[in-house]
């Protein structure tokens, strides 16, 4: 392949340091998770509560740094980059705010109006 | 296949063919388009989960509830930490196969087969604690009972601390067996009897005064939920599941129709049906992705010691079943935010 004509030096380092971050990322949403302080439940923002947009940002984070650095997205193409997140990211995205409207949408009719059951 | 060499066509155009216009060969190529499609369809499973708990997000079980069990520690309430610990493991093995991958770049044989095997290793105990977490969730821990109407009723003490049904249910000389095709009433069938009946469950909770009964819905500490007077005074928290005071439970209960225990794709004790249903169909789902990235790891595992790779000059194909792994990984840290933590 066109990558293994040079000669590789190891990256273990790095991918040991992407370990460290991860698992600290880990251990951070664990505590958060088993300790739930009040003042990240019980305050929103945009519908959802603080405790639960640090879980999906961390989890995110995590995400890009195991497709970036175990997954060798870094070293790749732009292309085959763009080819691969840009899609992933445009349709779930599309997925969760039809999803998330109609889910409110239910929700409201469940809780406002005088059906109660099978809707 | 792996092998194939394709001389980058610099005269011609980019999209002429006889090219790697992407960068990458065609197998890794592929292999990230699967990738995709794969992580479209969880997608769809997560989002529908979702949209479910959305719905029902007055009801939905708490998850911190209901997965308390770690090995070896019997009775031990432990909220999250085996499952904290998988993800651990999980990551680690990814750390591995990227360490292959790794040495793969180098040609060292050994130390591709070395981390390959710890790969494996991690990926056969995640498949193993995972199957141990369903076995604990379908045995289920206190029991509940259902409602006519189909929502779940669980027991607590005047402290609002859970009790097992069989903490209290009595015990009455009921004549009910399980009907099997050979004893059933034409020829009827059912599956295994829980261990108590709904009048044991009553029985016992008229025998003990101090209990009380916690629904499905959560209390939201809204102007309605302070008004309501069918609620235990003291023992209601904000975002924690409503407790009824006794004269409240006591009708609830009336309203019984069956003690659940435990979990399956019905119905389950920790409250809404859809939750276990989606429980098992996309922590399976998941967890068959595992296996069946473990046993493709084994199957390179092999390649890797009989030296096809070696032959080749080139250990892509390592880095392509790696590609694979880290994908399950990264589906794992989504289903672990969105079944445990949020």
């Amino acid at each position: 392949m066109s990558q293994d004509n040079h000669t590789h030096e190891s990256h273990t380092k790095k991918i040991w340091i992407v370990f460290g971050i991860l698992s600290i990322v880990t251990i951070v949403e664990v505590y958060l998770g088993i300790i739930r302080p009040d003042f990240l439940v019980m305050n929103d923002f945009v519908s959802m509560n603080l405790l639960n947009w640090v879980f999906i940002i961390l989890t995110l984070y995590k995400a890009y740094k195991i497709t970036w650095a175990f997954m060798h997205m870094d070293g790749e193409k732009a292309s085959l980059r763009w080819a691969v997140v840009a899609t992933v990211i445009f349709l779930v995205l599309y997925l969760l705010f039809i999803l998330l409207v109609e889910g409110n949408y239910i929700y409201e009719i469940f809780k406002n109006s005088t059906i109660k059951w099978n809707f | 296949m792996g092998a194939t060499v394709t001389t980058a066509n610099k005269t011609e155009n980019t999209w002429g063919g006889g090219n790697e216009p992407m960068g990458a060969s065609y197998g890794k190529l592929m292999m990230w388009f699967f990738i995709v499609s794969d992580a479209l369809t969880f997608s769809g499973f997560l989002a529908a989960y979702g949209f479910s708990r959305f719905k029902f997000i007055d009801n939905w079980p708490i998850a911190d509830e209901v997965f308390t069990h770690f090995p070896f520690l019997h009775g031990v309430e432990a909220p999250m930490y085996y499952v904290a610990l998988m993800t651990f493991i999980l990551i680690f093995s990814s750390v591995t196969m990227v360490l292959a991958v790794d040495a793969g770049h180098q040609m060292k044989q050994r130390k591709v087969a070395f981390y390959m095997l710890l790969t494996i290793i991690g990926g056969l105990i995640f498949v193993g604690s995972q199957a141990w977490e369903w076995k604990n969730f379908i045995t289920g821990e206190h029991g509940a009972v259902e409602t006519k109407g189909g929502s779940i009723l669980q027991f607590v003490n005047k402290e609002g601390e859970r009790v097992k049904l069989a903490d209290f249910a009595a015990t009455l000389h009921e004549d009910r067996t399980q009907h099997k095709s050979s004893n059933g009433v034409w020829f009827d069938e059912e599956s295994a009897l829980p261990t108590y009946s709904v009048a044991e469950v009553q029985a016992g909770f008229k025998a003990h005064p101090d209990l009380l009964i916690r629904t499905e819905k959560i209390y939201r500490d809204t102007e309605e939920d302070r008004a309501n007077t069918g609620l235990e005074k003291g023992l209601n928290v904000n975002k924690k599941r409503e407790i009824l005071n006794r004269a409240e439970s006591e009708r609830m209960l009336a309203n019984a129709t069956l003690v659940v225990e435990g979990a399956n794709l019905t119905r389950n004790e920790y409250g809404s049906k859809l939750f276990a249903d989606f429980f098992f169909f996309i922590t399976g789902f998941h967890g068959f992705h595992v296996f069946s990235g473990v046993i493709i790891n084994i199957i390179i595992f092999f390649n890797v010691l009989l030296g096809t790779y070696e032959k080749r000059r080139s250990y892509e194909m390592v880095e392509k079943v790696g590609l694979y792994w880290h994908f399950v990984d990264l589906v794992w840290v989504f289903v672990f935010t969105f079944f445990y933590l949020v």
